[in-house]
């Protein structure tokens, strides 16, 4: 016996990404074809699991080479400034272009137009960011904690830090532990 | 990673302010979608709503009629929905005490609105150039605290 299909490959991608959408419980809608909006942003873990469960239906989600490089761009600044092993001996410019095969001149302008901010302002936040994490979960001085990300004093991180939040790394401390405590108090009373 | 603008919400209830505040997106290179709510409630209604596009950032005046931002602040903080959202407080007090109290409560930029257009562009630029780091990089929203 022989059957003959006609398929309407519109209906059937809806469907499959209606499926694949609610497996995986992310809300969405269908702005035209090969076009969705999402309802909510998702978190790198749900897009990778999207991601994997698209590709198994040939369904790949586009992204454009230049963000691909500034991604990893900002991969290799997080492991520097994150990382303790990753051992960079020389000036960062030069270790960035060295990883990633670019001149840092063709980095930096393509991480500009891409993000609307530079690498350098990048590190900064990821600095700041490695330094707020170290304030809340250690018990480092800010002293111990500057001398560990390379600040020359503790008077540099303590002004790179009130220029970049607008607060201090003490009254950043404080907002924090204090938001822990009601977070805290409501758990007991439920 | 996702998409290419950042879509913002400013409930407010002063026209004069939303005017400028949709100016100042309007001449940002960055690509932007603004909505705007006159009050409080206006702006609960709509985040409630079932199916309603959730901003990445939030702009909450203080003083507003029939809910306050604090309230908001509050109902948004307590919704897992809603729990992506970065919130902005956009306020004409600079009193340190309300600046701490609304951080404490979950806030994560506190704005004392400025007395200029030119300097309006240059915050708002900053904001939302700062706030696309941290949704595009993974950083940990919960210790994102900045003040203009």
């Amino acid at each position: 016996m022989k059957l003959f299909l006609k398929f309407d490959f519109n209906t059937v991608s809806k469907k499959i990404l209606e499926d694949r959408f609610n497996e995986l419980n992310i809300q969405y809608k269908t702005l035209g074809f090969g076009e969705i909006e999402l309802i909510k942003k998702l978190t790198s873990d749900e897009y990778d699991a999207l991601n994997a469960s698209l590709k198994d239906y040939g369904i790949v989600i586009v992204e454009n080479e230049k963000s691909i490089l500034v991604q990893k761009i900002k991969d290799v600044i997080r492991d520097m400034v994150f990382n303790e092993d990753t051992n960079v001996n020389v000036k960062s410019s030069v270790y960035l272009s060295k990883t990633l095969g670019h001149s840092y001149g063709y980095l930096s302008n393509l991480f500009s137009e891409i993000t609307f901010s530079s690498i350098e302002n990048f590190m900064i936040i990821q600095k700041i960011e490695y330094s707020k994490q170290l304030i809340l979960n250690t018990d480092l001085t800010l002293t111990e904690i500057a001398f560990k990300l390379n600040y020359s004093s503790v008077a540099h991180l303590s002004t790179q830090f009130k220029n970049t939040t607008g607060i201090t790394p003490s009254a950043f401390q404080r907002i924090i532990f204090k938001r822990r405590d009601i977070a805290q108090q409501k758990t007991n009373s439920l | 990673m996702q998409n290419d603008y950042i879509h913002l919400i400013l409930a407010d209830d002063d026209e004069d302010d939303r005017l400028f505040f949709t100016d100042a997106f309007s001449e940002l290179k960055i690509n932007t979608r603004v909505n705007t709510f006159n009050d409080g409630v206006e702006l609960m209604n709509y985040l409630n709503k079932e199916g309603s596009l959730m901003p990445n950032v939030l702009f909450l005046d203080l003083n507003m009629p029939k809910k306050t931002g604090i309230e908001c602040l509050i109902e948004i903080k307590n919704n897992e929905k809603m729990s992506g959202i970065a919130i902005v407080i956009y306020s004409t007090s600079a009193s340190e005490e309300d600046i701490e109290k609304t951080f404490v409560l979950g806030a994560n930029i506190y704005i004392k609105k400025p007395d200029s257009f030119n300097k309006l562009k240059k915050i708002l630029s900053e904001v939302v150039s700062i706030n696309w780091q941290y949704h595009t990089n993974g950083l940990n929203k919960d210790n994102f605290l900045l003040r203009l």
